[in-house]
């Protein structure tokens, strides 16, 4: 049984981790939500005036605030479909017997190890230059016209690339899930008669359940603050054909000075972010008590 | 049993994963493949690259121009520092939320996982403002520290799911024999907890290796790690390919290998334990 003793030690080895999460989350944040009453711009210091929710107006009401907004929407829900059916897939097909399942488990993870800069950049260049590119070469060897995909399908190109990044996570949790699924309850299905398919829908798919709702929730946060392959391949653009709410404020803070608009913009990507944030601990949380 | 896979399907099965695990490495491959051929060569049709001439030339050349070495000890010392600082802060933590467990613990373990959860982009402005007027823009100690900050939650939830598994009457049995705490920690629970704390760190290390929110907007030369000097070759100039693909072959390589040696634990880390 714990002692009072060891009761006041265990507060004091936890005092470090929690004073700095609060001084983390309270201060930036704090600062912000402040920023976003004020106008203050970096190139008139000393300027900073009280307009309440002035900021957030403008920011709201730029046309690029809506782009921005169903951009950002956009690239997650395309990235989560692509990595969420292919994960699916690829789990399946990995689970199955064959030679040299090590290695190729090995090939299907790399990508996610690769840095967003290095991945973005080899995309954009290696692959999607309309001049020297690879897909421009195998184009021109079939006869075709180079397609010229980060000005002409930026949103899409920027989508495919940060799938590419993450198809080897959903992969990775679905497969490792599958692993841990009942092999004597498959079989005994199958004794009883159920085919592939019974199998796979009422088996499967709820065994699985749990670890796709994790894999969305994961991933829609990071994916809602893609940052580094938008500043790489097109930095949002052409026009605000690629920008997303991270890059918007981004641009609006540090390229266009105005703080007190880009903490507007930040305050209300907090927001956003919370109501997905609010699903994902329910998951969690439920998976603290069993 | 019925289901023994007849050589047939598995041959089938082992043709269509191979392929699809090239298709998905292949980009990486073809980085690799760049980097040894000349700038000249690198930008010609693919099979015109594939049996040109293999040179070491690229890696040299951007080991002389760009700093590369400074860049790279960046990057070490920014992942490393940061999750050794994040470890010495979260092992107490963690040993405490697991041992001693209060009422609140389960709360607490769920707001620090919320900080998590905050879109770096909301405290931008803020952070950016700070780390200028603290003189702290382009050094490493500012950015070990939010690398520290923004991986803290999650190597405190990794150590938690181990240290939850270490069973609880050891740690009574030793305290019987009058261990005290500080040995109860260091000769008791450590030893049982270093595969946990190994797979956090190495988990963390790749986490903080390859960050590239913060590592973009608070570096510019001085303190860039490899995230920042890779982006610096976005804008072109002339014939670079075979030089980025060197440069980049160089950032991912170590990360690679500590990645596949890790991809058992990666699992639970990157889901808080949701997955195992």
């Amino acid at each position: 049984m714990a002692t009072a003793h060891s009761r006041t030690a265990a507060r004091l080895m936890l005092s470090p981790a929690v004073i700095l999460l609060l001084l983390w989350m309270i201060v930036p944040l704090g600062m912000t939500l402040y920023f976003s009453f004020l106008r203050y711009n970096l190139l008139m210091p000393g300027m900073e005036t009280f307009v309440g929710f002035e900021n957030y107006y403008y920011f709201v009401n730029q046309p690029a605030f809506w782009s921005a907004l169903s951009n950002t929407l956009i690239l997650v829900l395309g990235v989560l479909c692509i990595t969420v059916i292919g994960g699916i897939l690829l789990a399946l097909l990995l689970d199955q017997p064959f030679w040299g399942q090590g290695i190729v488990r090995v090939l299907v993870i790399a990508p996610f190890f690769v840095m967003p800069t290095v991945s973005a950049l080899v995309w954009k260049n290696m692959f999607m230059n309309p001049v020297n590119g690879m897909f421009a070469h195998v184009a021109k060897a079939l006869g075709l016209q180079p397609y010229d995909f980060l000005s002409h399908a930026p949103l899409a190109s920027i989508i495919l690339i940060v799938a590419w990044q993450w198809l080897p996570f959903a992969t990775l949790i679905l497969l490792t899930a599958l692993q841990s699924l009942d092999r004597e309850q498959q079989e005994a299905a199958e004794m009883d008669g159920a085919g592939w398919m019974q199998r796979f829908v009422y088996l499967t798919v709820p065994h699985l359940t749990r670890s796709i709702t994790v894999v969305i929730l994961i991933q829609t946060i990071f994916l809602l603050s893609v940052f580094a392959e938008i500043l790489v391949t097109t930095n949002g653009g052409p026009g605000t054909a690629s920008t997303n709410l991270t890059y918007l404020v981004y641009a609006q803070s540090l390229l266009n000075y105005d703080v007190g608009g880009g903490s507007a913009g930040g305050i209300i990507a907090v927001i956003l972010a919370n109501i997905v944030a609010i699903f994902l601990m329910r998951m969690i949380g439920k998976n603290l008590e069993a | 049993m019925a289901r023994k896979a007849s050589n047939t399907s598995k041959a089938v099965v082992t043709i269509a994963a191979w392929s699809i695990g090239f298709l998905i490495f292949f980009p990486i491959l073809w980085i690799i493949i760049l980097g040894f051929k000349s700038e000249a060569d690198a930008i010609k049709t693919p099979l015109q690259v594939l049996f040109s001439d293999w040179t070491l030339r690229s890696y040299h050349d951007v080991q002389e121009r760009s700093n590369y070495g400074r860049h790279f000890w960046n990057s070490v010392i920014l992942s490393v520092g940061s999750t050794v600082i994040a470890l010495a802060i979260a092992i107490p933590a963690a040993w405490s939320m697991a041992f001693v467990p209060g009422r609140r613990t389960k709360d607490l373990l769920m707001w620090m996982l919320s900080t998590k959860m905050m879109p770096a982009v909301g405290v931008l402005v803020p952070m950016y403002l700070l780390f200028r007027d603290f003189g702290l823009l382009d050094s490493r100690i500012g950015l070990v520290g939010v690398l520290t900050l923004i991986n803290l939650p999650i190597v405190v939830w990794m150590l938690y799911t181990y240290f939850k598994e270490i069973p609880g009457e050891i740690l009574e049995a030793a305290r019987m024999d009058g261990a005290s705490l500080k040995s109860e920690i260091l000769y008791v629970l450590t030893p049982m907890a270093v595969p946990g704390i190994a797979s956090t760190m190495l988990l963390n290390i790749i986490l903080a290796w390859n960050e590239a929110f913060w590592t973009l907007q608070l570096t510019t030369s001085q303190a860039a790690p490899l995230t920042q000097f890779i982006a610096s070759y976005s804008s072109p100039e002339g014939l670079f390919y075979a030089k980025l693909s060197a440069a980049s072959t160089m950032a991912i390589a170590p990360i690679l290998i500590l990645g596949w040696f890790s991809q058992k634990q990666l699992v639970r880390g990157l889901t808080f334990g949701a997955v195992k």
